[in-house]
């Protein structure tokens, strides 16, 4: 085992081209794997958990995931948040054995131990024995047995939890770049409108390049381009924070003519134009923020993306499930004072996302196409050279940069160098 | 039509419906609705909480069409094979005409990719929930909700159930 893991992790020689190669292991290395959850995932970031409006009053309970650990958040009696790995201090055993509900506090069914909000140890059976045998010792003190508490924080309505200390405030983690863009989505109290679940055959860092990555959006998903409908060679951009782990993809609508002609000057088969959709309403959108993007892809590290696309609103959690799968969650959400046409709108438009999406379905294609065949080729390597090598803010759609600032920031905490 | 001719007419469609799709005759697919139909498929997390994100929604025939013609031109997925097994069809109330009824499936997924090809999962298990007219002596759906016990989709999906 020790030979496994020497092998596996020494031999992540990083490409002298840097960030424009990620050598393929890091995609398929069990040890590498392991090393994210402790490094990364438990490391210094904040991973989304969930949307606060899931968890409105005390009580309120989710059960989900950092990386792979299993934790619970939930509100308190007194309104602030708490979160806790989901594991009894005493034997191990899963608590929470529901997804969501509301409970004033989580019991152990394995022997009754029970715990407050907080994660507090409130209740042992048989503390003291039964008729002066067996027990605990008098020195039993039950603040030592607590649920191992994890930070947690809530910016735009969204809900982070974090492993690390050290980390940086939420504000300064979302940082001076995404945080108009998300008060633009989280201008106003959001509804929770439903959820959808992909199970991905891939490596969990494949989805956070796909969410960067404006290259393949009218390459891959022909949706757009067959139907005549509005593509990514729109004018939009890539926004990066200072660090690279961010990213804001967006886009705004351009003339039609204008638009084509890239497309059909290069031949590209992306470019039919053959047909009508029957029922156009699915692409009937209303305007509503002051900014109008017709997209916004807010990637947030190392697990969460919001997406604005026309009307659908969705915050997406990557769970990785091992080196090679990973679950997409995806949780969509109007605003509480959204009128049913406009609601009505919202719920049509999410056949444009999700794992049926015509517009988005593609990409748990390609990721496993990419997961399929890289497999045992620890000196091979991906090549991220669109439009330059650096990382950075670009002001078009043509570009890899943000592909690039994420394994800036995974070298940095992975500490490949 | 008498009970028993309507029972036989409507277990023919579902059955029809689920051989249509197996065999890969898309194009006839939206035949089996009414032109303001709705189809959806809803994952019973939604529905339980009264949440109507489906996983698909369609309210016309044309946007049953449009699917259609999506699957066939636009989007892109691993080859694959479906096999619809219906049970228990329980036929409920009749109202102006409009005649519900529930149907335990399950759909069995069979690869023909080069990587999986002949793997054969469990795709989706549920029961569709229908509201179904008579247009003269032909049944169609009204309405055909998939209720979807499976919510955790694998890959993709892309082809209807």
């Amino acid at each position: 085992m020790a030979a496994f893991n020497a092998q596996s992790r020494s031999e992540v020689a990083w490409p002298a081209e840097g960030v424009a190669r990620v050598p393929y292991p890091v995609f398929f290395d069990s040890a590498i794997y392991a090393l994210e959850q402790e490094r990364l995932f438990r490391g210094p970031v904040w991973n989304y958990v969930a949307l606060e409006a899931e968890v409105p009053k005390p009580g309120d309970f989710k059960a989900t995931f950092v990386g792979e650990t299993p934790i619970v958040i939930n509100r308190g009696k007194d309104g602030a948040l708490h979160a806790f790995v989901n594991r009894c201090a005493h034997r191990g055993a899963l608590v929470c054995r529901e997804l969501r509900g509301n409970r004033l506090s989580h019991l152990c069914i394995y022997h009754q131990w029970s715990y407050d909000l907080e994660g507090n140890l409130i209740g042992v059976p048989f503390r003291k024995g039964i008729d002066g045998n067996g027990g605990y010792a008098p020195d039993f003190d039950a603040s030592q047995h607590s649920l191992h508490k994890l930070r947690i924080a809530a910016s735009h309505g969204l809900v982070f939890v974090s492993f690390a200390e050290e980390v940086e405030p939420l504000e300064d983690y979302i940082g001076p770049v995404m945080r108009p863009w998300l008060d633009r989505v989280f201008n106003r109290p959001v509804k929770v409108l439903g959820y959808a679940r992909q199970w991905i055959g891939g490596n969990w860092k494949l989805y956070n390049e796909n969410v960067r990555d404006p290259y393949h959006a009218s390459l891959l998903h022909l949706f757009n381009a067959t139907f005549r409908l509005a593509r990514s060679s729109q004018i939009g951009g890539s926004l990066a924070d200072a660090r690279g782990r961010h990213s804001l993809l967006h886009g705004y609508q351009r003339e039609a003519e204008g638009e084509t002609a890239a497309y059909t000057a290069e031949g590209i088969k992306t470019y039919q134009a053959k047909y009508a959709l029957a029922d156009p309403s699915l692409m009937e959108t209303r305007q509503e923020y002051e900014i109008a993007l017709t997209f916004s892809i807010h990637a947030i590290f190392p697990c969460l993306v919001v997406q604005q696309i026309s009307n659908t609103l969705a915050a997406r959690q990557i769970v990785p499930k091992g080196p090679d799968a990973f679950e997409l969650i995806f949780t969509f959400f109007g605003y509480e004072d959204d009128d049913e046409e406009m609601r009505a709108m919202r719920i049509k438009q999410a056949n444009l996302v999700g794992p049926a999406g015509f517009i988005s379905l593609e990409d748990g294609h390609a990721i496993e196409l990419v997961q399929q065949a890289i497999v045992r080729d620890r000196e091979a390597s991906s090549f991220i050279e669109l439009g330059g090598r650096d990382i950075g803010s670009q002001a078009h759609l043509v570009t890899e940069s943000s592909i690039r600032g994420f394994w800036q920031h995974y070298r940095e905490l992975m500490g490949f160098n | 039509m008498d009970d028993r001719e309507i029972r036989s007419a409507i277990e023919e469609l579902i059955n029809a419906y689920g051989e249509c799709l197996d065999d890969d005759r898309l194009e006839e697919w939206p035949d089996f609705f009414t032109d303001d139909c709705l189809y959806q498929i809803l994952p019973r997390e939604n529905a339980d909480q009264g949440l109507r994100i489906a996983i698909i929604y369609c309210d016309s025939r044309g946007m049953l069409q449009d699917r259609v013609t999506a699957h066939r031109t636009a989007n892109l997925f691993a080859p694959h094979l479906y096999r619809h097994l219906m049970s228990g069809v329980r036929i409920g109330s009749r109202q102006d005409g409009v005649i519900s009824a529930r149907t335990n499936y399950s759909v069995f997924r069979t690869a023909i990719d080069p990587i999986h090809y002949g793997a054969t999962e469990i795709y989706s298990v549920g029961e569709y929930i229908d509201k179904i007219v008579f247009v003269g002596d032909v049944p169609k759906f009204k309405e055909r909700v998939v209720m979807a016990d499976t919510s955790r989709i694998q890959s993709l999906l892309v082809t209807p159930i």
